[in-house]
């Protein structure tokens, strides 16, 4: 399979790797996928007066969910939790010039974000 | 000093040997003769040619020269002993046993045969990659007509018990194909001490060059007869028609040579090696887990599973080495490697599986270099893993609830 230059660029220097303190209440965590399927991704969020201030992403997948996630780490910085959460998958896709079969990749990136917000949402309303 | 792309791929083809590529030169320019031309000299040197190479073949699986039938590879060699048997033998049976290890060339053809109404039985295989002999005997009917088992399997290296297959056979009076692709060439190989009818061979698995391979068919006790497949000039005892590539098939010929002068030298030498790789990478990470049997396999073939690390990142990772991979994402069908699922290996970890191949031309520089680029490229795609650092917090993997998709 042959990979575009930024899932390149993104595999060998991956944005924002690594983890933030999942018990933060800042902190809002996404796992989604599954190892059976050959791809998860955790993204982390920290989250200061609805902007998101840093991310951090883990992915156990291939080089395009690697690049989906450390991508999505990225374009998340910075928004308020209105904006990350229109993020599209499609404009990863276009973004890192996945082919067809990658676009799961895309897809679980998009939810990671959504599963990270939902999760900083759930741990704030429970005060 | 290391050469780049390093070539660790040997199961899935081989360079031409140079000694190999010597002696099939002539054979495409002065020697161009058709080897069915009985009149005149150009025929006479390619036949010559052919009958030279039919012999070197024979003295490497100890059969009679005329036992040899050439086809275009092992792929072809599979398809005409299933359906040439099936089609031959149809009143007297509808029945093949063979085993959900098998190489597609295999299973596919069974496929087709199912669909033309014959009944096929895939044997299961044990956590290590064998059949057992005694759900064989017990799967034999008075409808079976063949059973097909491999030799070697291309991902594991996995060696079945051919002989002890070729007696149960031979008792229950049922044919017996062997798919040798991947042994013949490496492991010695004697027709009738391990009960072999039919055996399928491949030149570019051994040093020889590409389209061109054989199906050895016994004559005798018992004399086994095929359905053709091509219909044409009758060529190769009728069994299959079409004018032979001689030069193909003299290097066929030269490299099953080689291999009978070199192969308990090189099978050492390459277990040496192999073995230090292994142990370069098991001694230095941990939760990695090979895959097949231990003992029985080929000396050339490594398979692994490095858990909390996807099989085609990890390729990505190691893109100056050529290997090959049990993760679904290096198919078109999104499904991990059938084999290592038939071991009883589960889905993460045959998406985290490397297959090591190594060959005739590996040196001991690559083997430390693989080792180490391997274990650097594991370390560094486990701290991106999130799996890696659950299990590091004690997380059970197997109580998470994922998120299919």
């Amino acid at each position: 399979m042959a990979y575009s230059d930024k899932v390149i660029d993104h595999y060998n220097n991956p944005r924002n790797m690594g983890s933030l303190d999942k018990k933060d209440k800042k902190v809002g965590t996404g796992v989604v996928g599954a190892p059976e399927c050959g791809d998860v991704m955790k993204l982390q969020l920290k989250i200061s007066g609805g902007v998101i201030e840093d991310a951090r992403f883990k992915t156990f997948g291939c080089g395009s969910a690697i690049a989906s996630s450390s991508l999505a780490t990225e374009w998340v910085k910075g928004k308020t939790l209105d904006e990350a959460f229109q993020i599209k998958n499609t404009e990863i896709v276009n973004e890192l010039n996945l082919p067809p079969v990658k676009i799961h990749c895309s897809v679980l990136a998009e939810d990671a974000i959504k599963a990270a917000i939902s999760d900083y949402k759930k741990k704030n309303e429970t005060e | 000093m290391l050469k780049f792309p390093i070539f660790m791929d040997y199961h899935s083809t081989t360079p031409v040997d140079p000694r190999v590529l010597e002696t099939m030169l002539p054979y495409f320019s002065e020697k161009f003769g058709n080897a069915a031309s009985k009149n005149h000299a150009f025929g006479w040197d390619a036949e010559e040619a052919v009958a030279k190479a039919r012999e070197q073949i024979a003295h490497l699986i100890s059969c009679n020269p005329k036992e040899i039938v050439f086809t275009s590879g092992a792929t072809e060699s599979d398809n005409l002993a299933l359906k040439g048997v099936a089609g031959m033998y149809r009143e007297k049976g509808n029945h093949i046993i063979t085993a959900v290890t098998e190489h597609k060339a295999i299973l596919d053809t069974a496929k087709r045969l199912e669909k033309e109404g014959f009944e096929i039985t895939y044997l299961p295989v044990d956590s290590e990659g064998l059949i057992n002999l005694e759900t064989l005997k017990a799967a034999i009917t008075d409808q079976t007509l063949l059973i097909s088992i491999m030799l070697a399997n291309n991902e594991i290296g996995v060696i079945q018990p051919i002989a002890e297959i070729g007696r149960i056979a031979k008792e229950r009076r049922v044919l017996f194909h062997c798919d040798a692709t991947q042994g013949v060439g490496k492991i010695p190989v004697n027709v009738d001490e391990m009960g072999i009818d039919l055996m399928s061979f491949s030149a570019h698995k051994i040093y020889g060059p590409k389209g061109v391979g054989g199906l050895y068919v016994r004559r005798k006790k018992p004399r086994v007869r095929l359905l053709a497949m091509m219909d044409g000039g009758g060529h190769e005892r009728g069994m299959r028609s079409g004018t032979l590539n001689v030069p193909g098939i003299v290097g066929l010929g030269e490299a099953c040579a080689i291999a009978e002068r070199e192969m308990a030298e090189e099978e050492q030498r390459l277990m040496k090696m192999r073995n230090e790789l292994q142990n370069h990478i098991m001694n230095e990470l941990d939760e990695v887990y090979i895959n097949g049997h231990p003992e029985k396999r080929l000396a050339q073939n490594l398979n692994i599973s490095f858990a909390y690390v996807e099989g085609e990142s990890l390729m990505m990772g190691l893109k100056e080495i050529a290997l090959s991979s049990g993760s679904a994402c290096t198919t078109a069908t999104l499904e991990p490697s059938y084999v290592l699922r038939a071991l009883g290996v589960g889905s993460d970890l045959a998406h985290s599986s490397l297959r090591f191949g190594l060959g005739r031309f590996t040196t001991d520089a690559e083997i430390d270099y693989v080792g180490k680029r391997v274990v650097e490229a594991v370390t560094r795609l486990r701290e991106m893993s999130p799996l890696y650092e659950m299990a590091k917090e004690g997380i059970d993997l197997k109580s998470v609830q994922w998120t299919e998709h």
